[in-house]
């Protein structure tokens, strides 16, 4: 329990300034001041994490930064959630050819090496983040899928189900009331962990520029510009990557209780 | 006039085949079962567990299908199981789970709300208290009343009890027995009472099957079974009740 609350009350806090980017930035991401004493200027109380290559706030790039990552995170979580629930709950019920037909499609995802497939497709439909977010919820619904699945059968097999199906409740009805809400406990917990990879995912493809597009700022292409000036701007690459890594964490903390509370082993059931 | 009629039923349940080399194993579960209950009229059967019992319940409401042979039971139906947890959707209020089979049947809210008040009351459980409790704020006992009153919310004919009573302790049991036959006095119900527990079946059950290995090794009234057993295996059963009482 603590460590959900700790993980989300940092997401709050991230996603709040994300949303509120305008009023607590206090300068234009895109500005640029190119003159000698702006440049690459080290954090100060002017400029919180400093200024990078163009003279631009690396602290305001950060806050519009973090739009694109969570973003990118819950829409790319909610593609796959969507795709990996619906295949999965009909491969689990039905079962037959139609679960021969979805587990043989996730297999082929499954030896597909995601990070690749993704940096090919993006290429293909152009780096934007539409683009990425699609492409990633595209990619990373296979684990939910067999998931899902997993559920289904056993929940099918359960004596309430058989109840409803004497009692005549339609298979629609079954699925929506009696296995899908018992069904929801580990996909809470794998989601908010594909939050977090999804995040890194997108941080990855922005930093080898087929993410979000100069000039617009992301974590991962801010620290694109960081590397070139690591050995004297350290905090180009320090503050996006830590930006990176405390948000993960938090969505994996949040997981990671979620997993221990809805665990039925623990006495809690609600 | 029977309301049950069974004719020489099979059912074989397929192993899963753990390499290509080997063939698939079916396995009996039920092997040429054949009965027949009268209406109002409780058929225990008896045996030990994976001896084919629930299997023949389960056949005997639709949830499966038998190989080969003839089911035939008129009337509506429904069943109770034996493990009250399980049996119970825990992400639904009792009252939830009582009124689903009018929902679906598309009764109206107000006569669905008298009919479940009722019902509760029939099956001794205060409704103003139990209807937004979830199944696992309830006791076994209060489960499994539960999951009767979810049968009884239709006008059914034939109720079949999958070891209602197993995982109950005594006095828990005799309450729900006893309200198991003012419930079949009262709505003239057929029953199919299964159980391992022969004194739980001696209490309910008109005619009694003993069953032995998927088929039956003797079937007569209560009073024949339990004075003059004629099958060594019914009499080995009976030997086994330990006389506390």
């Amino acid at each position: 329990m603590k460590r959900i609350m700790i993980g989300a009350a940092i997401i709050m806090v991230i996603a709040i300034s994300a949303i509120c980017a305008p009023v607590v930035a206090g300068y234009n991401p895109l500005e640029m001041d190119l003159t000698e004493d702006a440049i690459l200027q080290k954090p100060s109380l002017e400029h919180f994490f400093g200024t990078d290559n163009l003279g631009r706030d690396v602290f305001s790039r950060m806050l519009y930064g973090a739009r694109v990552s969570l973003s990118v995170g819950f829409i790319a979580v909610i593609i796959s959630l969507v795709i990996g629930v619906l295949l999965g709950g009909v491969s689990g019920y039905f079962g037959g050819w139609v679960d021969a037909v979805i587990m043989r499609v996730v297999e082929v995802m499954y030896s597909f090496p995601t990070f690749f497939l993704i940096m090919m497709v993006v290429t293909f439909l152009g780096p934007n983040i539409v683009n990425v977010m699609v492409v990633i919820g595209l990619t990373s619904w296979a684990p939910l899928c067999r998931l899902v699945r997993a559920e289904f059968l056993t929940l099918r097999e359960r004596d309430f189900v058989s109840s409803a199906r004497v009692q005549g409740v339609s298979n629609f009805r079954i699925i929506r009331r009696h296995i899908l809400p018992n069904a929801m406990a580990p996909v809470y917990v794998s989601m908010t962990l594909s939050v977090g990879s999804a995040i890194l995912i997108e941080s990855a493809l922005s930093f080898l520029g087929l993410g979000v597009q100069m000039p617009a700022p992301s974590w991962g292409n801010i620290l694109t510009i960081g590397k070139n000036y690591i050995d004297y701007a350290w905090w180009l690459t320090l503050f996006p990557g830590l930006a990176i890594l405390i948000t993960v964490l938090s969505f994996n903390m949040i997981g990671d209780g979620l997993r221990e509370v809805l665990d039925p082993k623990s006495d809690r059931k609600d | 006039m029977n309301i049950i009629e069974i004719k020489n039923i099979n059912k074989c349940f397929r192993k899963r085949k753990t390499a290509w080399w080997l063939k698939k194993e079916p396995i009996k579960a039920v092997s040429d079962v054949s009965f027949s209950v009268e209406k109002g009229k409780t058929f225990g059967l008896v045996g030990e567990s994976t001896c084919g019992k629930s299997t023949i319940a389960k056949i005997l409401v639709g949830i499966l299908k038998p190989d080969s042979g003839s089911v035939s039971v008129k009337g509506e139906k429904d069943i109770v199981f034996q493990d009250p947890y399980s049996s119970l959707n825990p992400r639904m209020t009792s009252r939830e789970i009582v009124s689903e089979a009018l929902l679906v049947r598309k009764i109206g809210k107000s006569e669905i709300e008298t009919r479940v008040r009722q019902i509760f009351e029939m099956v001794n459980l205060n409704y103003a208290e139990c209807k937004d409790k979830y199944a696992y704020q309830f006791s076994g006992g209060e489960r499994q009343r539960i999951a009767i009153a979810r049968a009884l919310i239709r006008k059914l004919d034939v109720l079949v009890l999958d070891e209602p009573v197993s995982s109950l302790d005594v006095l828990v049991q005799a309450g729900i027995l006893n309200l198991l036959k003012d419930l079949q006095e009262n709505l003239n119900l057929t029953y199919v009472f299964i159980s391992h527990d022969l004194r739980v079946v001696e209490f309910m059950a008109d005619t009694v099957g003993v069953m032995r290995k998927g088929s039956f090794v003797e079937m007569a009234s209560k009073d024949e079974i339990y004075s003059s057993p004629k099958n060594q295996y019914t009499k080995t059963l009976l030997s086994a009740i330990p006389d506390i009482i």
